[in-house]
């Protein structure tokens, strides 16, 4: 394994970690802008935007894109998050050159008029889809509730309102001050030839125009609250928990994925135990995501509406057993041994390093090996959690539920 | 790349595969046994996956959490699942971990402890899951595709019904693992870095001595074809066609494949250009080929907003019309280079290459090198697939819609004779 960066000189950053015995190579576009960096005239933008990038360029049709992407074997896909968009790619190592070539020009959107209205159709299609799948957009409204005016409650899909309001113009805006080459990353992974990548790079991304981008990160820990979306043609009942946890500038953020997969888990936790194998939910699974400036601790319950009640006061009682009485060694080896397990088990492919790498770039312009990720989880001890337990209180949370239930104690709707 | 593949069979008909990955760090296993949902008694839909729940409650002298805990400090990614042929239970995990997670498998399906106490436990995670189902309206629907096109006990989904699940027992559950978890035609597949002899002395010593009986599949009432449409408050009216096709081991499987990669699968496939792309009517729209051993069907999906709908199904319509006028040689070299790209990179993977070599092995019989498969692509040609297409034009046989209104259908979609 060999890491290797590069920067043009309008700022684009160029980095592989190029493995020789790999069989394939993934390459991505890491870009800085998601819902976070929006506003109430854009809401939505970031993700309709990332639609758009394969909708055609100065050189090539929308068809000719998806052709393309298709003609050089790949399996290709995009996503926007709360604070960026990848545009990634898995391919054989003969491919890369058309490979790079391609979406780096995709990185440059014609931003047809005609594209937008077709395509705009299509992201109302795919919030009904959100809206009529478990949990009924509990978790976008859940970071709603617990980030208020923070910029990080702000919903990735939009809603129909607020996309069918978009005009291309503003899109056309978002994108100038938002993909400028100093706030994108290229990253690749595997058996890549990294002389020929940025020369590839060069030609495409060099006349790409360096503005000034920033965002605005404040810290918070949320606020807490309870809320009810009445979906009567559910069966099940759901239910998403927030609150606070490291951010991502945070050390702390490894004794807080630690924590979570001793508490949530999918399998062998303490909710595992509580509520999955005694079958009284369908899931309960909590897990801890960082952003800049605030963490959190997310929370996931699918149950019997009967049962919510009972099984969301079981999760506090886990919780507030934890604050009190802390965590076993036990529990703290059993832990590392399977995110060891999972991070070895998932840096075997390319595009599973490809977004190690990225992300770790785009957040901490750095690059990690899988041993120093794998160390940074086996550094910590009983108590770093009971440091983190002592600064992040789990029982200060949002509960945003969704489904046939008409009523909840203390809830708004 | 052939000496890397090993398959032996034991006196007791069960199978070892094995393909060995010395660049990877890690094993993967996968157990087949031929005890999916087609041997659920009529009477007790849902038992197949109601035994492969108790099962994992602990088995040798494990107790149910010993059984997850031993497991996971040996860093398995564990999985269960039970399809229509097969109860199936998988781990990836650092390849040091391979032999003592395979010594606990053979007791989970040798010696499972089937606790009578977690009964009831074990009944509810079985009613979470059909709950589950039913709040997924694409899976409910393509369901309810399957058991339109298929004969019993073919079309079945592995989840049972509320008064099944209530009526099961202990002594159902003892007896269904007894009767349907037996060595014969159980397959272990495992890929990754070990070594091949030691792996099959190993497998020898927990499993050879295991025994057999002989096991039947039941025979069924023929599949009802036709329309349906379930009716549901959703935002999205979900679409799904089935079509007659050809399964696995057929020797036009390949040809059909890529007819139907042509229409449904890739970014520049018929289906997402022509409904998503250049009419925004979708955003899921796929077609793919669905093989169980002796038949196999074309299925189509599609989730679009209601009034869209009809617009949608009747583009879907047409480019299956289409499709019988053949594709062209564009098309069909994009489909080529994707799944030779999959084969190249279904090796960097120890779990994808473990169930994929159960497959084959449960299709055809023996193992297919990735050689062998990189020659079946590239005998692929126009002329083959067109000939293909104009002797079997893809023809509905069923279609089955699920939201607010019921839509138009052509009279022809008939009862055929698949």
């Amino acid at each position: 394994m060999k890491f290797c960066h590069h920067q043009l000189d309008n700022g684009l950053d160029i980095v592989a970690e190029v493995n020789e015995q790999a069989r394939s190579q993934a390459l991505a576009f890491f870009v800085r802008t998601g819902s976070r960096d929006e506003s109430d005239n854009n809401s939505g933008v970031s993700h309709f935007l990332e639609h758009m990038m394969f909708k055609g360029t100065a050189e090539r049709s929308a068809e000719e894109v998806n052709r393309e992407l298709d003609a050089i074997g790949s399996q290709s896909n995009a996503y926007t998050s709360e604070e960026q968009t990848v545009y990634y790619t898995a391919i054989l190592p003969e491919y890369q050159d058309r490979g790079v070539d391609l979406i780096s020009d995709m990185m440059r959107p014609a931003l047809r008029t005609e594209d937008f209205e077709t395509e705009k159709q299509v992201i109302v299609e795919e919030i009904c889809m959100y809206d009529d799948q478990p949990p009924y957009g509990a978790h976008e409204r859940c970071m709603q509730a617990f980030f208020g005016e923070h910029p990080l409650g702000r919903s990735v899909l939009g809603t129909v309102e607020s996309v069918t309001a978009l005009t291309p113009e503003s899109m056309r805006a978002y994108f100038d001050l938002r993909y400028s080459p100093g706030n994108m990353v290229l990253v690749a992974a595997g058996k890549v030839d990294f002389d020929r990548l940025v020369e590839h790079a060069k030609t495409h991304c060099d006349a790409w125009q360096a503005v000034e981008t920033s965002r605005n990160a404040p810290s918070t820990l949320g606020q807490s609250g309870v809320h009810l979306r009445v979906k009567e043609s559910a069966i099940q009942q759901y239910a998403v928990q927030l609150s606070a946890a490291p951010p991502v500038e945070d050390e702390s953020r490894f004794a807080a994925r630690i924590l979570a997969t001793i508490l949530g888990d999918e399998s062998g936790s303490r909710l595992y135990w509580k509520l999955i194998e005694s079958g009284r939910a369908e899931y309960a699974a909590m897990g801890a995501y960082e952003y800049a400036g605030a963490g959190v601790f997310l929370t996931y319950l699918g149950c019997a509406p009967d049962d919510a009640e009972e099984n969301l006061a079981c999760i506090r009682e886990v919780f507030h057993e934890v604050h009190q009485e802390g965590i076993t060694e036990d529990e703290l080896l059993l832990a590392k041994s399977k995110i060891t397990s999972s991070i070895v088990l998932g840096s075997e492919r390319p595009s599973g390093r490809l977004f190690s790498v990225g992300n770790n770039w785009i957040q901490h312009g750095n690059h990690r090996t899988v041993q120093e990720a794998v160390d940074f989880y086996q550094a910590v001890t009983p108590s770093d959690i009971a440091d983190l337990l002592a600064k992040y209180d789990l029982l200060a949370s949002t509960t945003y539920l969704a489904g046939p239930l008409t009523e909840w104690e203390g809830a708004t709707a | 790349m052939q000496q890397q593949l090993h398959s032996h069979t034991f006196d007791n008909q069960l199978t070892l595969l094995g393909h060995t990955m010395p660049w990877l760090r890690s094993a993967a296993f996968s157990l087949s046994t031929p005890s999916g949902c087609i041997h659920d008694p009529g009477d007790l839909p849902g038992l197949a996956n109601f035994s492969c729940e108790m099962m994992q409650r602990g088995c040798g002298d494990r107790t149910s959490r010993q059984f997850v805990e031993s497991l996971e400090r040996l860093g398995v990614d564990r999985s269960a699942s039970v399809s229509t042929a097969h109860t199936s239970f998988g781990g990836a995990m650092p390849a040091d971990g391979l032999f003592d997670a395979l010594k606990i498998y053979s007791d989970l399906l040798r010696r499972p402890l089937l606790p009578e106490d977690q009964v009831e436990e074990g009944r509810m995670v079985c009613f979470q899951e059909l709950r589950a189902v039913e709040d997924d309206l694409a899976q409910t629907l393509m369901m309810e595709l399957r058991r339109r096109v298929y004969p019993e006990p073919w079309g079945r989904a592995p989840y049972g019904t509320d008064e099944s699940l209530q009526a099961i027992g202990i002594e159902d559950i003892r007896r269904f693992h007894q009767e349907a978890f037996l060595p014969k035609d159980t397959i272990v597949s495992v890929a990754g870095l070990f070594d091949w002899e030691k792996l099959k002395d190993h497998v020898q010593s927990i499993l050879a001595d295991w025994r057999s009986r002989p096991t039947e599949i039941p025979t069924g009432a023929l599949p009802e074809l036709g329309v349906r449409h379930i009716p549901h408050e959703s935002q999205q009216t979900h679409l799904a066609i089935a079509c007659p096709s050809v399964p696995y081991a057929d020797e036009n499987y390949f040809l059909a494949r890529a007819a139907i990669a042509v229409l449904g699968s890739g970014m520049s496939a018929r289906l997402f250009s022509e409904v998503r792309e250049k009419r925004g009517l979708c955003y899921t729209v796929y077609a793919t080929l669905h093989t169980l051993r002796e038949k196999a069907r074309l299925l189509c999906y599609c989730g679009t907003t209601s009034e869209r709908a009809q617009e949608s199904l009747d583009l879907i319509l047409a480019e299956l019309k289409r499709l019988a006028e053949g594709v062209t040689s564009e098309e069909l070299d994009r489909v080529k280079v994707r799944l030779k790209s999959t084969l190249v990179m279904q090796q960097e993977s120890s779990g994808t290459r473990s169930s994929a070599m159960a497959g084959d092995w449960y299709h055809l019989g023996r193992l297919r090198s990735v050689d062998e498969l990189s020659k079946l692509v590239d005998a692929l040609s126009v002329d083959r697939v067109n000939a293909y297409l104009a002797d079997n034009p893809p023809q509905p046989m069923a279609i089955v819609t699920l939201g607010q209104k019921p839509l138009e259908t052509p009279d022809e979609i008939l009862p055929s004779s698949a």
